[in-house]
């Protein structure tokens, strides 16, 4: 995979954003609308856990803790310190690579399933802190009475159609980022770490500080995924640094793929509206996506994005035959 | 922080019976998840994230005979096999076929189990907490041992969850069966070819790990309250357990399963706010110092 050109990136990603606004705007349908701010917030979330999973063989049990601080971190510095959005913002981003340091420094140098363990450990820890920390978050009712959202740089975020644009500006920022990791040289060595730990250490590399690079790069925009949830839904809530969360994360991109980059997102896609038309039938939504996970994970093997790039891959070879 | 609290209590003999005894309790429980987790993962190599599910079927069906029958006895029995059998239809129908599968395809598997077994369960008992009171025989005056208050059910759960510990250490390392499974974990190709079916024996082990899931979740009953999702919080305590004892080895978890126990009784007294996360902390600083565990191989 070549790092495409800077230029050439910055236009797919203005076609891209372009295309993720245009019917929202032009329909003004709330569901549309809110169905842009939620693919956003998901599909930063997955790509990020992908970042670790996918490319970087790390399988995190615990990634939604991330996406739990951003959310937290962002909605407590509105609420209590009034100060701008942007600031805010990056109070979060300096704050989840801060707290990634420390706990993926402990976590990157266990290996496979001990590294799903100790991450689904850590961010029960981080839930057991959101509950116990009553006054401050609220514990299990979660951080309500709403963000407020200060005008800047003339953007209102109050604004749902506003709020939908910044959603995806960010979701495709936060893409070309990091597809421009993935297809670095720091991307290559990490998947040459996936591929072959101990090759990569005979020929230099420092693993566990690579692992941990890419801990703390995958943890900061999970919390952005976070702080666009707080957004969406005006407040944070222990659920998004539960279990669930990461296990989420996980089906999302088993579901889209995850050698193909933009898989996660096309599983966010299809992992909203298979909730959107399961909740419509039936409570036990946890019921149906269990069997559509088993089917998809035990029947396809792989993720859908996966599945069709092999067989337009497939296609071409006989083609060329 | 309360250590004034903690310090006082050691102080007392009466007041570190106390402690001690639900340390154990506690730490007995976890033991029987834990090491059904570590035999299951010694063996199959599959981490078992849903390992909770058969913990909270064995209380729900536990609670169910026992309203039925008024027998505790029978209860157990059924909390006991009732959940093997349903381990086994798992492991027959979805694990089976992921063994050796990268793990992110495990977890996937193991969290829809989980989604799907908690809605199940659900749907069959109800969302709401449930209580199975103390059966009869176990409605007695607490005892009192140099001053501690130890209720009689306390005993009989250590001693049950101490008798299958010896048991179970009896036939992994003196048994023909246990000489299987403990070759079948060394090298399973090589067990197979010398004629063992090895499809069967995994099936058997998988069911006798959940047995011991399920039999917790029955001794646990009517203790504890019994709650669809209430599998999930002792599955991370006992991956903490299995983590601190060592991945495979039975001795680890049940070390790893006492210190979590008493940590949880005692610290509740010196830190009652940050209780669990004294865990997390002790956790850590025995995967820094020793990342395989204090009873994980080295190779591990």
């Amino acid at each position: 995979m070549g790092a495409p050109s800077i230029p050439r990136a910055l236009a797919i990603g203005a076609v891209a954003f372009v295309a993720l606004v245009a019917a929202p705007l032009a329909t003004g349908s709330t569901v549309l609308i809110d169905f842009v701010i939620r693919l956003s917030a998901l599909a930063i979330f997955a790509t990020s856990l992908n970042l670790l999973a996918g490319y970087g063989g790390m399988v995190s049990f615990g990634h939604g803790m991330f996406y739990g601080f951003g959310a937290y971190c962002f909605a407590l510095m509105m609420q209590r310190t009034g100060v701008s959005i942007p600031v805010a913002f990056l109070t979060t981003v300096v704050g989840a690579a801060l707290v990634s340091a420390i706990i993926g420094a402990i976590c990157v140098r266990l290996k496979e399933v001990y590294f799903s363990f100790v991450t689904l450990a850590f961010q029960m820890l981080i839930h057991a802190i959101i509950l116990a920390a009553m006054p401050l978050t609220g514990g299990d009712q979660g951080l309500r009475g709403g963000v407020p959202r200060p005008v800047f740089l003339g953007v209102d975020l109050s604004n749902q159609m506003q709020l939908c644009v910044f959603s995806a500006f960010l979701l495709v920022a936060s893409l070309l980022v990091m597809h421009h990791v993935v297809a670095s040289p720091f991307g290559a060595t990490l998947r040459m770490i996936r591929d072959n730990a101990q090759r990569a250490a005979y020929l230099g590399v420092a693993v566990d500080r690579v692992r941990l690079k890419a801990f703390v790069i995958a943890a900061v925009f999970a919390a952005v995924g976070g702080v666009v949830q707080a957004l969406f839904v005006s407040g944070a809530y222990p659920e998004f640094a539960y279990w669930t969360m990461s296990g989420e994360g996980i089906f999302v991109i088993m579901l889209g793929g995850l050698t193909t980059f933009l898989g996660p997102t096309l599983g966010s896609v299809i992992m909203l509206l298979l909730n959107d038309v399961v909740t419509r039938f039936t409570h036990y939504h946890g019921l149906v996506l269990g069997i559509v996970i088993l089917v998809a994970a035990l029947g396809l093997r792989k993720g859908l994005g996966d599945f069709v790039v092999e067989r337009l891959a497939d296609r071409r070879r006989q083609e060329a035959a | 922080m309360d250590l004034d609290a903690l310090f006082s209590c050691f102080a007392s003999a009466s007041c570190v019976i106390t402690q001690a005894t639900s340390g154990f309790i506690i730490g007995m429980l976890l033991f029987l998840v834990a090491v059904g987790l570590t035999l299951i993962f010694g063996i199959l190599k599959v981490v078992n994230f849903s390992h909770g599910v058969f913990y909270m079927v064995g209380a729900y069906l536990t609670l169910t005979v026992f309203q039925a029958t008024e027998s505790f006895t029978l209860a157990l029995v059924a909390g006991g096999l009732g959940t093997a059998l349903v381990g086994w239809l798992v492991e027959r129908l979805f694990m089976s076929r992921i063994y050796g599968a990268d793990s992110l395809m495990q977890i996937l598997v193991c969290y829809a189990l989980i989604l799907i077994f908690d809605d199940l369960v659900r749907m069959i008992w109800g969302a709401e907490f449930r209580s199975m009171g103390m059966p009869s025989t176990f409605q007695l005056p607490p005892l009192f041992i140099f001053g501690g208050v130890v209720p009689p059910y306390y005993l009989f759960v250590i001693a049950v969850a101490a008798l299958i510990a010896v048991v179970l250490g009896l036939v992994v390392s003196r048994t023909r069966a246990g000489k299987i499974v403990r070759a079948a974990a060394h090298n399973a190709p090589m067990v197979s070819a010398l004629g063992v079916n090895t499809t069967v024996v995994y099936g058997l082990v998988f069911a006798a790990g959940c047995m011991l899931a399920g039999l917790a979740g029955a001794l646990a009953a009517p203790v504890r309250s019994v709650t669809p999702g209430m599998g999930f919080s002792i599955l991370i305590e006992s991956f903490i357990v299995t983590v601190i004892g060592g991945m495979g080895s039975i001795v680890g978890a049940l070390v790893g399963a006492l210190l979590i126990g008493l940590l949880r009784t005692f610290g509740a007294l010196g830190f009652p706010l940050f209780n669990e996360g004294l865990m997390y902390i002790f956790m850590v600083v025995v995967l820094v110092a020793r990342p395989t565990g204090l009873f994980g191989k080295e190779t591990a």
